[in-house]
C-alpha cells in the first residue's frame, strides 16, 4: 500500500524541480511555461493524494477546476508568446525591457 | 505491488521533469513533459482518480502539449542565446530548490500524515469514480462549473483575438457601411455630348 507521505514527498520533489527550472531557464519563456505546468501538476498530485487518503471526492473537484484554469492559462500564454515573437523576433526575457524606466 | 508501481512511475515522473528543466532543445523538453504527464496520470490511476487520469491524458497530452509543440516548432528560436546564464544560475537554483525541499519535507514527511485518519483508502466501493465526481460537480459545484466554462470562453476569445492577424486578407462585407451607403457615394452621373457619327 502507498502511504500519504510518499505521495506528498513526490509532489514536493516535483515542485522543487520546477522551481529550480524557473531559476535555470530564466531566458526562455517556453520552458518557463512548462515549469509552471509542472508546478500545477505537483499541486494536483497533492490534492488527489489527500482525496484518496481522506476518502473525500471534493479534492478531485478542485483538481478538475485547476486543470481547466491551467489549460486556459497555457493557451493565453502561448498566444501572447506568438504575438511577442511576431513583433520582436525574440522570446528572450532579458530583451523585454521596453517598459523599464 | 502497488507500491512498486508507484515507485516506478514516480521515478519516471521525477526523471522526466528533471530532463524538462535541464535539456537543451525545447522540442525534447515538450516531449519529456508529455512523458511526465503520462506517468503522473498512472499515479492518479493508482490513487483511484480514474476520470481525472484520463482527462489529464486527453486534455494535457492531447491538446495542451500539442499546442506547446506547435508553438515551439513554429517559432524560429535561437537556442544558444537563450541558454546563456544557465551555468551561472545553476548553483543558485539548486541551492533554492534544496532549501525548499528540506523545508517542505520537514512538514510533509512528519509522522502527522501517517496517523489513522489518513489511512482509509476507498472513497466509494459501490459507485464509480466518474459518477461520483459528476454528481458532486453538477450538484454541489454547479456555479463553479459554469464559471469554469466562462473562463474557458474568455481564454478562447483572448487567444483568438491576440493571435489574429490584423492585415486585411479576407473579403468580408461590412453590413453597416452597406446600409449607410447613399446613391451619391457609388453612382456618378456625367453629362457629355454624344459622339459624332463618322460618315
Amino acid at each position: 500500500m502507498i502511504s500519504l507521505p510518499e505521495v506528498l514527498i513526490l509532489g514536493t520533489l516535483l515542485f522543487c524541480i520546477s522551481v529550480a527550472g524557473i531559476f535555470l531557464n530564466r531566458k526562455n519563456i517556453i520552458i518557463l511555461l512548462m515549469c509552471i505546468e509542472l508546478m500545477l501538476l505537483s499541486v494536483n498530485i497533492n490534492f488527489i493524494a489527500f482525496s484518496y487518503f481522506l476518502g473525500d471526492i471534493h479534492g478531485q473537484v478542485f483538481v478538475f477546476f485547476i486543470l481547466t484554469v491551467a489549460a486556459a492559462e497555457s493557451a493565453i500564454g502561448l498566444a501572447i508568446l506568438v504575438v511577442m515573437f511576431r513583433n520582436r523576433d525574440t522570446i528572450n526575457v532579458a530583451e523585454l525591457d521596453s517598459m523599464k524606466g | 505491488m502497488t507500491q512498486i508501481i508507484f515507485y516506478i512511475f514516480g521515478s519516471i515522473l521525477l526523471l522526466s521533469a528533471t530532463l524538462v528543466v535541464v535539456i537543451k532543445n525545447p522540442i525534447h523538453a515538450a516531449l519529456f513533459l508529455v512523458l511526465s504527464f503520462f506517468s503522473s496520470a498512472a499515479i492518479w490511476l493508482l490513487l483511484n482518480a480514474e476520470f481525472l487520469a484520463i482527462a489529464l491524458v486527453l486534455v494535457y497530452v492531447g491538446a495542451v502539449m500539442v499546442l506547446f509543440l506547435f508553438v515551439v516548432m513554429m517559432l524560429d528560436i535561437n537556442i544558444s542565446t537563450l541558454r546563456e546564464g544557465f551555468a551561472r544560475y545553476f548553483p543558485l537554483g539548486i541551492i533554492i530548490a534544496l532549501f525548499m525541499m528540506v523545508a517542505m519535507s520537514l512538514v510533509v514527511g512528519s509522522d502527522y500524515f501517517l496517523s489513522d485518519i489518513y489511512t482509509q483508502a476507498n472513497i466509494s466501493s459501490t459507485q464509480s469514480n466518474t459518477k461520483l465526481l459528476g454528481l458532486t460537480i453538477y450538484q454541489d459545484y454547479l456555479y463553479h462549473f459554469e464559471i469554469a466554462g466562462v473562463i474557458l470562453l474568455v481564454a478562447i476569445i483572448a487567444a483568438i483575438s491576440l493571435s489574429m492577424n490584423k492585415t486585411k486578407i479576407t473579403k468580408s462585407t461590412h453590413p453597416d457601411e452597406q446600409v449607410l451607403a447613399k446613391k451619391n457615394d457609388r453612382l456618378r452621373i456625367v453629362k457629355m455630348n454624344s459622339e459624332e457619327k463618322e460618315s
